[in-house]
């Protein structure tokens, strides 16, 4: 409970940052003030992934907030891996299916999901049981295996990375959501809603020659970002990652990270993260880099943050 | 007896299209169990010891003689096909003549090719099964014309939105199987236009054995002499070019049992009769005199030394991955099983999902020629919970098991290169490698400034290729498959140690 305190005590402390004479011009009440600011970052936990899904969208002003009536909503989750969902190598497929029907219900036109697998792409779309979500709940499968899918754009803020080939379905589209599954990762340490970004590309090996974490900060400075990052920490993989060995590399830790911040995201994920494997944030390099490069940020004690505990 | 034409046709076509359909698949939407039909194949069955299929055809032989070739062999019906097409180009519709049997030519081959595999060489069966080369043709010409079709589609429905077809990755072109399977498609077509079953009588020496064997066949195709008044429309209508309808014999060690002259004779004369009711019909000449046996004897021996004399290495030094020895897919067992079992059909090849599978050149010597090897390359490596190559194999060359053990089957060993790997090299994070090891063989361990470096253990690693695929380094990666010889069982990988606590608090 001490750490909690000390948590209302700092959003006391940001709040009042935010209640500078500037931002009081207009004689705002405290409570017009959160909504104009809105929600930042909102974390649940303790419920099923679309029970947790749904709550945290209301804390963000609600679906409808994104996805407007008649337009084409693409989803990227991690579906790199021909794994079961029990292996927590992907995201969850009950999410991605609750999400497609949220868009759905929201009014778009199309929901599209893809990624660019590492395993063969038909085997994980299926042993992933996202393909049978989405195709459930009215959304569709597009395939990420062929380089003539990927259209080359222009990175001006990159360091390493100044151009990437990108699936043209997430140039296409009219809104994008991220949603990767938060893991442990051999390579990037952690892998969350940054590191995701690397099924949305072509080339990764590029990535892994030319530094991997300042590649992967590169292209999250793409322009075109996805209105929410949600991050699905239903199952966790604490080990072995990205791939993980067998079930005992996964945690039941039953939350989710959302926020439009990618680098807000991922830094409150490594924190969830390091309640079950402790891991230095410093070492998950390209959420600094990304900081700095005026993605976002690590300062959670800014952002307005919601903690939710549903059981 | 003239239906017995139509019920060959019938089946014939049964056999043949979901063969060729099986062969061209490249969506992996047929059911896999297809490849039964492929163990009805006499060298398959015969390699791989199939008692149950070598009892049908065995019983088949011995009732009808060559009736595998007429219905059961796709390379067989391939030739009436294109025969039957050449039919539209000739003026006359009836084309075929009496011709004297190449009784050395054929009887060479065949002696030639056991006794190549009795001294423990396949390369002439490799060449010479017609279901294996009828698989080549396949996979080397109509199923790239399938894919190349298909992704024009592809291509054209997703620059309109349309997903519903998707490109599939052609499989790569290796010029030695493309030039062989060139060569039997061109030969097997010019003699079948105009010459029907001439390959069938000279060449192939599963229709030589069978030869042998239908002499004895309890039905044969024999004259009525009643009804007969030497017309000469069998002989016109005859495939094989065996029947004499001057001389009123047919040659049965040529017969296919198409049962085409049977059909093309108005009076009855020619008919499907009991080879054993009574001693009217003359003998038939007998082929394999002792003196012509010495003479394949002697000559099929030195062809066999010839073979064994295969250019060790034909490939340039440049770096150990180039001189790495030949992966062989799982189930493969050890090289001597695998070379002599495998006849290259490429039906492992075509199905395949990650497309790893390539024949191989000379990585295996002359005796492997077109026999399936790994080829790592980006995004192509052996799927982990995949076993569809040894699930399909039809002649045994490749194991059958069960997916947990082909999981732990080693095909080869990851060799780690530190002094090319990004870590070392650049001191930037990377690895790829341990990130696509299924098992955890290639893992990182720290190396310095926070950094992680990859470590491989050997003795779980399956040589699946993950690693190696997706290496960064280029041209060649600083982590690589060397093939084994013998196919071993890794060690299980350690599990990880199990998270019991509760978490409860978000920590931040």
């Amino acid at each position: 409970m001490k750490r909690r305190d000390f948590f209302k005590s700092a959003a006391a402390l940001g709040l009042t940052s935010i209640l500078t004479p500037s931002n009081l011009i207009g004689a705002p009440t405290e409570k017009s003030i959160s909504v104009d600011k809105g929600t930042d970052l909102v974390a649940v936990m303790g419920g099923e992934p679309e029970a947790m899904l749904i709550r945290a969208l209301n804390e963000m002003g609600g679906i409808k907030k994104y996805v407007k009536k008649g337009q084409t909503v693409l989803i990227k989750p991690n579906i790199g891996w021909d794994k079961a969902p029990e292996m927590a190598a992907n995201t969850n497929p009950q999410l991605v299916g609750a999400l497609v029907k949220l868009c759905k219900s929201a009014g778009a036109a199309k929901v599209i999901v893809f990624d660019h697998t590492c395993s063969n792409w038909e085997k994980s779309y299926q042993n992933s049981g996202i393909s049978e979500a989405v195709m459930a709940a009215g959304g569709r499968m597009l395939p990420g295996n062929d380089e003539s899918y990927y259209k080359e754009v222009e990175l001006p803020h990159g360091v390493k990375l100044t151009k990437a080939k990108i699936h043209q379905a997430v140039l296409d589209c009219d809104v994008w959501f991220n949603v990767p599954v938060m893991k442990h990762h051999g390579g990037a340490k952690n892998s969350l809603s940054m590191k995701n970004l690397m099924g949305i590309v072509w080339d990764r090996k590029t990535f892994h020659l030319n530094d991997l974490h300042q590649c992967i900060a590169d292209i999250a400075t793409f322009h075109k970002k996805p209105a929410l990052n949600i991050i699905d920490a239903y199952r966790m993989m604490k080990s072995n990652g990205p791939q993980g060995k067998s079930e005992a590399d996964v945690v039941m830790l039953k939350s989710l990270i959302m926020s439009p911040d990618y680098v807000a995201a991922d830094t409150a994920a490594v924190k969830l993260f390091s309640q079950v494997q402790p891991v230095d944030i410093n070492t998950v390099k390209h959420i600094a880099l990304a900081e700095k490069a005026k993605v976002g940020t690590q300062n959670l004690e800014k952002l307005n943050v919601k903690r939710i505990k549903m059981d | 007896m003239q239906y017995l034409k139509n019920i060959r046709v019938v089946l014939s076509l049964l056999f043949f299209l979901p063969i060729l359909l099986f062969f061209i698949d490249f969506t992996g939407k047929l059911p896999i169990e297809l490849h039964q039909l492929l163990s009805l194949q006499w060298l398959p069955a015969l390699l791989s010891l199939n008692m149950v299929m070598l009892s049908v055809l065995l019983i088949l032989s011995v009732l009808f003689g060559r009736l595998y070739c007429s219905t059961i062999c796709p390379l067989g019906v391939f030739q009436d096909i294109v025969s039957w097409k050449a039919r539209f180009f000739f003026k006359r519709k009836m084309r075929f003549n009496f011709r004297k049997a190449q009784n050395i030519l054929r009887y060479s081959i065949l002696a030639i090719t056991i006794i190549g595999f009795i001294a423990g060489s396949s390369i002439f069966i490799v060449l010479l099964d017609p279901y294996s080369t009828f698989g080549r043709i396949v996979s080397q010409f109509i199923r790239p014309i399938a894919i190349f079709a298909n992704n024009q589609a592809a291509g054209l429905g997703s620059q309109m939105g349309f997903y519903a077809l998707h490109e599939v990755n052609q499989s790569a072109f290796v010029p030695v199987s493309f030039g062989i399977s060139l060569f039997f498609v061109l030969l097997v077509s010019i003699l079948s236009w105009s010459k029907g079953r001439l390959y069938c009588n000279t060449i192939c020496p599963v229709g030589s054995g069978l030869g042998l064997l239908s002499k004895f066949s309890v039905f044969k195709i024999a004259f009525d002499h009643s009804q007969c008044n030497t017309c000469g429309l069998c002989e016109k209508k005859c495939k094989s070019e065996c029947i004499d309808s001057q001389k009123r014999t047919v040659d049965e060690s040529r017969c296919v049992s198409c049962f085409n002259c049977i059909s093309a004779c108005k009076k009855g004369g020619i008919n499907l009769d009991f080879r054993y009711k009574k001693s009217s019909a003359p003998p038939v000449d007998s082929n394999t005199t002792s003196s012509r046996r010495a003479f394949l004897v002697s000559s099929g021996a030195i062809l066999a030394t010839a073979a064994f004399a295969a250019p060790k290495k034909l490939i340039s030094n440049n770096d150990l991955i180039l001189d790495r020895k030949p992966i062989m897919p799982p189930g493969a067992t050890d090289r001597s099983h695998f070379n002599k079992h495998c006849t290259a059909c490429q039906l492992c090849i075509t199905k395949c999902p990650m497309n790893v599978l390539k024949p191989a050149a000379l990585q295996y010597g002359l005796s492997g020629i077109m026999q399936p090897h790994l080829v790592v390359s980006t995004e192509v490596f052996c799927s982990f919970d995949c076993d569809i190559c040894t699930s399909v194999c039809p002649t045994g060359a490749l194991k059958k098991s069960d997916l947990a053990t082909k999981k732990r089957t080693q095909i080869g060993i990851a060799k780690f290169r530190r002094e090319l790997c990004v870590v070392q090299v650049h001191e930037k994070d990377c690895g790829a490698c341990a990130e696509h090891c299924p098992t955890q063989a290639v893992h990182m361990v720290q190396y310095k400034n926070g950094l992680t470096i990859p470590e491989v253990t050997e003795n779980i690693c399956i040589g699946c290729g993950g690693c190696e695929s997706i290496c960064p380094v280029h041209p060649y990666p600083a982590i690589y498959i060397e093939g084994t010889e013998s196919q071993k069982l890794a060690l299980k990988p350690k599990e990880a140690e199990k998270f019991t606590k509760k978490v409860d608090d978000f920590g931040f």
